[in-house]
């Protein structure tokens, strides 16, 4: 039987160390919706959303409820727009229609943000897709709750350069139209390599097209466990570290697990996966950078802080393997700026740069994230931060993703606030060298030798 | 059978068990184990309960044995065993 004090342990986790079940995600399957008429396509995406999804909010409070356990996000996952809308878009502007449509559907379930207005083009575009990819400025300043992610390249496929160099623009003309709001954006559009199809976590959650009809995947955070559990072997050796880290995750997936299969259960919806990603808010003690102090950094950024990373990441994803049947989407350790006070703290004080970042990523579970950038930065300088984060996902084999707001009217040394979980971020310089010619090539990048194992 | 626990935490005082205790009773809640600690000066009470027999639904109890504790001044949680279960155990 449970003894009282693992009772006291385990709320402990939740009520003073973060320990939060980030988001239920629901994704939905919008094949079944295709049409050639608009207005047709419209409606039966709001139909299907809001009949599947009708009782993900009510639900995810329940179980909240009844395990004291906070359930901080309801959200849904779709099939890459591109993909639904092909047949029935015939300009930017229909594909706008359709952002509308989920934003609508959205509001009416109540989730808070609804992710796959989307493409996977890490090949090629089709028509549909760069449609898709020219409306998202127009997308995101004229909803509230719509996410966007473009994959652009893969291990197997190589990097399509031409969308690289789209996205740039893409990137610069959304923080344009969203300039009121420190172009707010941007922080819900992600460029990807090896995007996962079963990411819970936004912005660059979809619904893959191998997935099945609707899924119940659940991304579960506690930076701040793993932070106080580090606190206990303060000064002990590498391999007392890392076996901490790796109870920790263990028990933390655990929670996941159950929620997991409690929501698929009520809902009556199969569970996908767990996704156990140490996810840090603004809050204090909610921290990635924080843990990084605790292994014994003075800031995220001193030398070792890749290492650190490396080890994090593998000890977080070894403890989650064991405490799910199924472990997915990015399961890791996120580094964004503006979501964790520490690393925020570490730029101010000049410790953390980009290209230490960089090198970051080749070892966290995703990329460059939410790093706010000086306004006036070039389209062609963003294609090309986009291509270095690429090639590293695509040689690593591992998932990349670049989330970069360049904030219209402000530049290094300013501040932009985009408020709530996406918190807040001191402007970041970015090299200034000309990468013009390299951007404009056009063409692709062949996929790396080691992708080759059939 | 589905377990709950509860949990009491605050600063000891005259008859917070009783309270807790009494609740139940009129409530049809048997209580299967009881056991309690000081950690760091606060008073830490766990109960192991079993609410089958309970009229009222989990959500009701909850709240009402929330607000018995701001009565009294110390925190209650009402819990399924389940979370602590898939920490815990194998």
């Amino acid at each position: 039987m449970i003894n009282i004090n693992e009772v006291i342990e385990t709320n402990k986790m939740i009520e003073q160390e973060n320990l939060d079940v980030r988001t239920i995600t629901l994704g939905i399957s919008l094949l079944d919706c295709i049409d050639s008429d608009l207005t047709q396509l419209n409606k039966k995406i709001y139909d299907k959303i809001t009949t599947v999804a009708k009782d993900l909010v009510s639900t995810g409070k329940e179980i909240e409820r009844e395990y004291g356990i906070p359930i901080v996000n309801k959200r849904i996952s779709i099939t890459p727009i591109a993909l639904i809308g092909g047949a029935a878009c015939k300009s930017s502007e229909d594909f706008v229609s359709i952002a509308k449509t989920l934003d609508e559907a959205a509001k009416k379930v109540g989730v808070n943000f609804i992710g796959g207005y989307s493409a996977l083009v890490s090949k090629g575009m089709t028509k549909s897709d760069e449609m898709l990819i020219r409306s998202i400025p127009q997308a995101l300043a004229q909803t509230e709750r719509i996410c966007s992610s473009i994959n652009v390249g893969s291990t197997k496929t190589g990097i399509n350069m031409d969308a690289v160099k789209l996205m740039g623009e893409i990137i610069v003309e959304t923080a344009e139209y969203t300039k009121e709001q420190d172009s707010l954006g941007c922080a819900k559009l992600v460029v990807f390599c090896n995007a996962p199809d079963d990411n819970p976590f936004m912005a660059g959650a979809f619904h893959g097209v191998t997935e099945s009809d609707a899924i119940i995947n659940v991304g579960v955070s506690g930076p701040g466990v793993v932070k106080k559990a580090l606190e206990s072997v303060r000064g002990a050796d590498f391999g007392t570290l890392c076996e901490t880290i790796k109870k920790t995750a263990f028990k933390i997936t655990r929670v996941g697990q159950l929620v997991a299969l409690e929501a698929s259960k009520r809902l009556q919806i199969p569970f996908g996966i767990v996704d156990l990603s140490l996810a840090p808010t603004p809050a204090v003690g909610d921290s990635v950078a924080e843990i990084f102090e605790e292994i014994g950094l003075e800031y995220a950024g001193a030398p070792g802080t890749t290492a650190a990373l490396a080890l994090l990441n593998d000890q977080v994803k070894k403890g989650g393997v064991m405490a799910s049947s199924y472990v997915g989407g990015l399961s890791g350790a996120f580094i964004p700026v503006s979501e964790d006070q520490g690393m925020i703290n570490a730029v101010e004080a000049g410790m953390l740069t980009l290209e230490k970042l960089e090198a970051m990523t080749c070892v966290c579970s995703v990329g460059l994230d939410m790093i706010a950038i000086p306004g006036d930065t070039k389209a062609t300088t963003i294609s090309g931060i986009i291509a270095d984060e690429m090639a590293i996902g695509m040689v690593n084999q591992k998932t990349t993703a670049v989330r970069l707001i360049p904030v219209i009217g402000k530049k290094v040394g300013d501040n932009a606030e985009f408020g709530g979980l996406l918190g807040h971020a001191p402007i970041m310089p970015v090299n200034q060298a000309n990468c013009d010619r390299f951007v404009n090539r056009g063409g692709r990048i062949p996929a790396p030798i080691h992708s080759f194992k059939n | 059978m589905k377990k709950t626990i509860i949990t009491v935490v605050g600063k000891d005082s005259v008859g917070i068990i009783a309270r807790v205790c009494s609740y139940l009773a009129n409530n049809k809640i048997n209580i299967l184990d009881i056991s309690q600690t000081i950690v760091q000066g606060y008073f830490n009470m766990m109960m192991i309960v079993d609410m089958n027999e309970a009229p009222k639904k989990f959500d009701e109890v909850a709240g009402e044995m929330e607000q018995i504790g701001e009565e009294i001044g110390v925190i209650v949680k009402v819990q399924h065993e389940d979370i602590f279960d898939m920490m815990h155990r194998l």
